[in-house]
C-alpha cells in the first residue's frame, strides 16, 4: 500500500525523442549504474522510428534488470494502423516485463489477463475510472500531467487497495499527439516522406512564438512544452501518497538530474540547492504550473497555489 | 449515413431539426461537456422544449457528457447522466470511464455513444469500450486517414461515426493539453479549447495582435483577417520560418469524399459546432443533408455541387478547407 512505503522511487520515462541506435545503447548502458529504481522503456511517439526493434528493447531490457532495475515496456501512445497494434500485441505477450499502458488498445490486450501500469496518457481522471481500471489488472499508474497536486490528493481519499501512484516530475511535458508530423511539416515534406528528420533533433524541435518566446517542443506528432517540468521540490515535503516519481530524458544531463533527485531524496542536497543545479539544465527554464492549479506553462514558487 | 448535426442552444436545435438533420448532439450548461462556453447549451426547460419539436420531426436527440470529473466533482456528471436519462435521451455521448461505468450500472438500457473526447482509435480501443460498457457506436478522432477508418469500420465491433465538417482538432481529441498549458483551462478539465477569458485582441500601429494568455499566437495586417486564437492555429518561428507550423486557420470538410465514407461503412458523419449561431448550423445542415442524399441516391455519379462547396467555405475558418487527416498527404 502506498501509505506504508517509506522511500519514495525515482523512475527513467521512455525516451521520447528519436536517438540513434549507437546512443540508444550507450544511454541505456549508462543508466545501469544511476540510482534510478524503474526505467520504463520503449518507442511512446512514432512507429515509424526504427533504430531500436523489439529484438534490442528486450535486450536492453534485460540488462537493465540485471543491474537490478524493475523494468516496464511502454507502449505507443496513439495508435493508428494495425501494423501499430501487431507490434503492441508482441509486446504485450512478451512474457518477462511489465507493460505501460499508454493507449486503451493495450489495455483492452492486458485486461484480465496480466497486471499493468496505466500510463500518463490513459486519462485517469477520477478514482471512479482508477477503480475500474484496478479491477483489470492495473497496479500503478501515472496521473495525467495536466492534474493538480490538489486533485492527487483527492485521489488519496478515495483509492484502491494496493494501487501505487507515480507522477511526472522533470522533463519536458507531453501536450499533445497528432496523426500530422509537425517535424516533416518544418521540413515541409509530408509524414510519409519524413526520411526520419526527427533523428537530427535529439530533443525536439523549438517551437518560438514572433515575440521570440520559446514556448512549445515539435517532436515528430507529439508536441511537447518548451520549458521543463520540475516537481524536485516534492521531495522535500512530498505530498501523501506519491510512490514514484518520473524523470524524462533528455539526449544530455540526465544522469546527473537523476543523481541530484537522488541527493534529495538521501537528504544529501537541499532543495534549492538542487533546484539552480536542475535549472542550469533547464533552457529555456521550468515550469510547475499544472501542480499548482495553474497554466502549465507557470512557474509558481512552493507555497503559491492549492 | 446520419447525419447528426450541433445545437448548441434551441434557436439552433430548431434550425438543424428543420434543415434535416437525423440527429442533433446537445449539452447542459456546465463543464460536463465539451463545449462548456458562456451563453450556451440548455436548461431544463429548453431542454423540453428542444425534445418536443426533435420527436415531432423524427429527429434524435443525442447529450453530450463528454468531460472528465475529478475528485469531489463525480456527482455533477451523475446528475448529468441521470437528467439526459430521465429526459428520454435517444443517446449519451460520454468520454470518462468513471461516467461510463456509472450509466450502464444505473441505466443499463440507455444507449451510450463513444465520445471522440474518449480519444479511441484502434478497434481494439473500441472493443474495450463494448465490451465493458456496451457502447453502441463510436465518434473517432480526426486523426485516421481514409484507409484507416476503413480498417477501422471492418474490425470494429460497433458502428463508427467520423467528423463531416467544421473546425478541425488536428492534435488527437481527449488528449490535447495545449489549452490547459498556457491557461490552465482545457477540454478535459474545464470543456473548453483556449477559452475566452484568456483571449485579448491588442491593435498596434499597423497590426492586429491576437494573444492567449499573454502568449503572442499570431500578429497580421490590419486589413487581415485575424481569426480565434487557438495555438494550434498560430504563427510561430520554428527553424527560422515564421508560419503556421501546426495547422493554418481552416475548417475540415469532407463533402469531396463522402462516396468513400458511404462504401466504407460509415454509420454516421457529424458536423462540429455547438458554439456556432443558429443561422451557420442552418446553412450547413442544409448543404450535408443535400449532399448526402445525393450521394446515397448515385454514389457513382456523385459530385459536390459548386453551390454546396462555396456556402461550406464561405462559412470556414480561414475561409478554406481541408480534408485533414483523411487524405494522407496532409498528415
Amino acid at each position: 500500500m502506498s501509505a506504508v512505503s517509506t522511500r519514495m522511487r525515482l523512475s527513467l520515462g521512455p525516451i521520447q525523442y528519436y536517438w540513434p541506435r549507437e546512443k540508444l545503447l550507450d544511454f541505456y548502458r549508462s543508466i545501469e549504474s544511476t540510482p534510478v529504481d524503474i526505467v520504463y522503456l520503449g518507442e511512446t511517439v512514432c512507429s515509424k522510428r526504427r533504430s531500436f526493434h523489439y529484438k534490442d528493447w528486450i535486450e536492453a531490457a534485460e540488462r537493465l534488470q540485471i543491474a537490478g532495475k524493475e523494468v516496464v515496456l511502454s507502449t505507443l501512445a496513439l495508435i493508428e494502423a494495425n501494423s501499430e497494434l501487431g507490434y503492441l500485441r508482441k509486446l504485450c505477450d512478451n512474457g518477462n516485463f511489465t507493460i505501460e499502458a499508454n493507449d486503451m488498445s493495450a489495455v483492452q490486450m492486458l485486461a484480465g489477463k496480466t497486471h499493468f501500469i496505466g500510463g500518463a496518457s490513459l486519462n485517469i481522471y477520477n478514482p471512479r475510472t482508477l477503480r475500474k481500471l484496478a479491477g483489470m489488472g492495473l497496479t500503478r499508474w501515472v496521473m495525467p500531467v495536466e492534474l493538480s497536486k490538489s486533485v492527487f490528493a483527492g485521489f488519496q481519499e478515495d483509492m484502491p487497495a494496493g494501487i501505487e501512484s507515480e507522477v511526472f516530475a522533470w522533463g519536458r511535458l507531453p501536450l499533445a499527439y497528432s496523426a500530422r508530423c509537425y517535424t516533416a511539416r518544418a521540413h515541409k515534406v509530408p509524414k510519409d516522406a519524413c526520411q526520419f528528420c526527427c533523428i537530427d533533433y535529439p530533443d525536439g524541435l523549438m517551437l518560438s512564438t514572433r515575440e521570440d518566446e520559446s514556448f512549445l517542443i515539435i517532436n515528430g506528432v507529439q508536441t511537447q512544452s518548451a520549458k521543463l517540468y520540475s516537481l524536485v521540490h516534492e521531495l522535500n515535503d512530498p505530498v501523501t501518497g506519491i510512490d514514484v516519481l518520473r524523470i524524462s530524458p533528455q539526449s544530455k544531463h540526465t544522469g546527473q538530474v537523476i543523481s541530484l533527485f537522488d541527493q534529495v531524496r538521501s537528504k544529501k542536497l537541499g532543495v534549492s540547492e538542487a533546484s539552480n543545479k536542475l535549472e542550469s539544465f533547464a533552457s529555456p527554464g521550468m515550469c510547475n504550473g499544472y501542480w499548482h492549479n495553474e497554466a502549465g506553462m507557470a512557474s509558481c514558487s512552493t507555497d503559491c497555489g492549492p | 449515413m446520419e447525419l447528426v448535426c450541433p445545437a448548441g442552444n434551441l434557436p439552433s436545435l430548431k434550425a438543424a431539426v428543420d434543415n434535416g438533420a437525423d440527429a442533433v448532439y446537445i449539452g447542459f450548461k456546465n463543464e460536463t461537456n465539451a463545449r462548456h462556453f458562456a451563453g450556451l447549451n440548455f436548461d431544463h426547460k429548453q431542454i423540453e422544449q428542444g425534445l418536443s419539436h426533435a420527436r415531432k420531426h423524427g429527429t434524435k436527440v443525442y447529450v453530450a457528457i463528454n468531460t472528465y470529473p475529478q475528485p469531489g466533482n463525480f456527482t455533477k456528471w451523475e446528475k448529468a447522466v441521470d437528467q439526459a436519462a430521465e429526459f428520454g435521451a435517444d443517446a449519451l455521448i460520454l468520454a470518462d470511464i468513471g461516467v461510463m461505468d456509472y450509466a450502464a450500472a444505473k441505466w443499463p438500457e440507455l444507449r451510450l455513444h463513444f465520445s471522440v473526447q474518449g480519444s479511441a482509435t484502434s478497434h481494439e480501443a473500441i472493443r474495450f469500450y463494448a465490451e465493458q460498457f456496451g457502447v453502441k457506436r463510436v465518434v473517432v478522432p480526426r486523426v485516421l486517414s481514409v484507409r484507416q477508418v476503413a480498417a477501422l469500420v471492418d474490425n470494429s465491433p460497433i458502428p463508427i461515426e467520423v467528423f463531416g465538417f467544421g473546425s478541425l482538432c488536428v492534435m488527437v481529441e481527449g488528449r490535447c493539453y495545449l489549452s490547459s498549458y498556457v491557461t490552465g483551462q482545457g477540454p478535459n478539465t474545464f470543456g473548453a479549447c483556449s477559452p475566452a477569458s484568456f483571449v485579448r485582441w491588442t491593435e498596434t500601429d499597423s497590426k492586429l495582435e491576437t494573444r492567449l494568455n499573454g502568449v503572442l499566437i499570431d500578429r497580421v495586417n490590419k486589413d487581415e483577417n485575424a481569426g480565434y486564437p487557438t495555438i494550434c492555429k498560430g504563427r510561430f518561428k520554428v527553424n527560422g520560418d515564421t508560419t503556421y507550423a501546426i495547422e493554418e486557420p481552416t475548417s475540415l470538410n469532407t463533402l469531396p469524399i463522402l462516396p468513400d465514407l458511404l462504401r466504407i461503412g460509415v454509420a454516421a458523419i457529424k458536423i462540429e459546432g455547438r458554439q456556432r449561431s443558429p443561422t451557420y448550423v442552418a446553412k450547413v445542415t442544409k448543404v450535408l443533408r443535400a449532399a448526402i442524399d445525393s450521394c446515397m441516391r448515385d454514389p457513382e455519379n456523385y459530385q459536390p455541387d459548386q453551390a454546396w462547396l462555396s456556402e461550406l467555405t464561405s462559412l470556414s475558418e480561414g475561409a478554406q478547407t481541408t480534408l485533414g487527416a483523411y487524405q494522407r498527404e496532409w498528415q
